[in-house]
């Protein structure tokens, strides 16, 4: 082991107990750059959808913790995942969100330009480089790819490192959330809906990767907004043909009692993945949209399409920063920034060949929950950013991750547990331990 | 409508608005008035694409009780805000219907966070009995595509 090596084992096996972590890894701006040169690339991320790229030179910006990448359409049809970064002088090669690039990308300073798959077509003025060796620099080779990357039924995830851990092994059985998110399409394929809601945090990535599976939260922290809609609704003169408002399908199911979160279930998966609502959900009553069943029996026959349309898995964490809903088609970005800052993007899709009106609930989710207008988000905000500057504090510097947490816990194993366990946190904190670490060993 | 009477109903409204007057602003919307706010400029479609606000009568009110209440964490302490209007251009008008548009600055302060968003802000009035009312509102934000912390009143 170097100097440097034997230095971060040191740091982590400070900050990491089985049943609390220390609160460094919120807030040190050392352990967040610990995490972008060593947890990020060692991991597979999520880059993009391919629906954002449907033809050869369409191009997205994306980034890996905080490192610029583009996906783009190669003109062979396949999906790149490329370093946004000129190998001249170090510009962008593309800044906006989205667009498409024809034939090749040029570098606005100086026109170098490169193919699709990133590798250099020319240089202006060419001459300037003979007998200078620049056929043996990285400048010569274009831009540079990523390590590796896969598109898993239309979601394009890559690993930064050249080496390290497959795509199947890192997922392994996780990917059944996946498949039942893609599988509620009639013709088995998602296109992103619309532009993602952007709302900054003011706290670490890991609090907002971790309440996607606090079953203990949302009857307290949430009462402002789900426990009024329920009073509101049960103030009004209503008559049994007064059409129940949207909202308390959406936000109502919020104020379930401890008992409902309980009984819904955790299941953890290795390498840090887990989901809330193995039996049911908050989204398991969601009223049925007309036509939609038929199209799926036509599509998969009666017996399969129920087994697809019973799974109300909640919320899927894939390790290390994003989660899936799949029963309203839903993928939230937790994008790292500091230790201290977080970009949340919250993306919809469109069920292929599915009515427009399972779109439309999922629309309706996103900005009643999701959005920086949402009341159900001002609540969850305000807590990241309390316990952010709370943790500064220097009397308690531990934060507890202990419920129903039993002695030689094993991660490396799936299990399914009661729905109020904070074992996923204690999963995702098990593989931000080895990832790092395998990183650096 | 008179001119006069729908800038006025404009000007009202948002100094209700900046006065924490809620109960009295939900009195003047119509009941299957929407109060719109895209997520991207010039988005033309609030059902199938994520909007920052598409809310009914419904969403509007439990917005007003929320801030009320008394579990309403992100409101300890309150926030308040300010609108600066534009003279607003009337772009139709008839006896009993306009519909009007008004440039705005909107600020919002909570603790030591102060905010200024650039509105485009469009209504759609008509005359109930003797009263002007909101029929539709759509709120655009200059930085609309923007990472926004929270916006937690109403623009």
């Amino acid at each position: 082991m170097t100097d440097e090596t034997q230095q971060i084992h040191e740091v982590i096996d400070r900050v990491i107990r089985p049943e609390q972590v220390h609160r460094d890894v919120y807030t040190s701006p050392g352990i967040f750059r610990l995490e972008m040169r060593h947890l990020f690339p060692n991991c597979w991320v999520y880059v993009g959808h391919e629906s954002q790229t449907p033809n050869p030179g369409d191009y997205i910006t994306a980034q890996i913790g905080d490192q610029p990448l583009l996906q783009v359409r190669h003109s062979d049809g396949e999906i790149k995942v490329l370093y946004n970064r000129c190998p001249h002088k170090g510009t962008k090669i593309v800044i906006d969100k989205a667009g498409n690039t024809g034939k090749f990308f040029r570098c606005p300073y100086h026109a170098w330009s490169f193919k699709t798959d990133g590798c250099l077509l020319a240089i202006p003025l060419k001459k300037g480089y003979q007998g200078t060796g620049l056929e043996g620099t990285e400048a010569a080779k274009g831009l540079a790819a990523v390590g590796a990357w896969h598109n898993y039924r239309g979601f394009i995830f890559a690993r930064l490192a050249r080496e390290g851990i497959g795509f199947d092994d890192f997922f392994g059985d996780s990917l059944s959330s996946l498949d039942n998110m893609v599988d509620r399409s009639p013709v088995g394929s998602l296109t992103v809906a619309g532009a993602p809601l952007r709302y900054m945090h003011r706290c670490n990535w890991k609090m907002l990767v971790e309440n996607q599976t606090d079953t203990c939260h949302p009857m307290v922290a949430h009462e402002s907004s789900a426990g009024t809609a329920v009073k509101i609704w049960e103030s009004m003169d209503k008559t049994e043909d007064t059409p129940t408002p949207p909202a308390m399908e959406i936000i109502a199911p919020f104020m379930s009692p401890y008992e409902f979160f309980e009984n819904m279930g955790i299941r953890t998966w290795p390498n840090g993945h887990g989901h809330t609502g193995v039996h049911h959900s908050i989204h398991s009553d969601y009223s049925a949209i007309p036509g939609y069943f038929e199209s799926m029996t036509e599509a998969y026959g009666e017996d399969r399409a129920r087994e697809i349309l019973g799974e109300n898995r909640h919320n899927t964490v894939y390790f290390p920063n994003i989660m899936i809903k799949g029963p309203i088609q839903q993928l939230r970005n937790f994008i790292p920034l500091a230790a201290d800052k977080t970009l949340v993007e919250s993306w919809i899709f469109r069920l292929d060949g599915a009515p427009d009106q399972l779109v439309a609930r999922t629309a309706m989710y996103n900005r009643m929950i999701n959005a920086p207008t949402s009341m159900v988000g001002h609540d969850d905000l305000e807590m990241y950013e309390r316990a952010q500057e709370g943790l500064m504090a220097d009397g308690l510097e531990w934060v507890n991750i202990q419920r129903l947490y039993e002695e030689g816990e094993d991660l490396s194993q799936e299990a399914v547990l009661n729905g109020t366990t904070e074992r996923q946190m204690r999963n995702q904190f098990d593989a931000w331990k080895r990832f790092i670490i395998g990183g650096v060993a | 409508m008179k001119p006069g009477e729908i800038t006025d109903f404009v000007h009202d409204e948002a100094w209700m608005l900046d006065q924490g007057q809620y109960h009295d602003w939900l009195e003047l919307w119509l009941p299957d008035a929407i109060y719109w706010m895209p997520l991207n400029w010039n988005q033309q479609d609030p059902i199938n694409e994520t909007s920052l606000l598409y809310e009914d009568n419904f969403m509007l009110r439990l917005r007003v009780e929320r801030l009320h209440g008394a579990r309403t964490f992100s409101q300890k302490p309150k926030s308040r805000c300010h609108h600066v209007l534009n003279r607003p251009r009337i772009e139709e008008i008839s006896d009993d219907e306009a519909r009007v548009v008004t440039q705005m600055h909107y600020i919002e302060t909570r603790l030591d966070e102060q905010m200024l968003l650039a509105l485009t802000v469009r209504h759609h009035l008509k005359r109930v009995e003797d009263r002007i009312m909101i029929a539709g509102k759509r709120v655009d934000i200059l930085n609309c595509d923007a990472a926004f912390g929270n916006i937690q009143l109403l623009p």
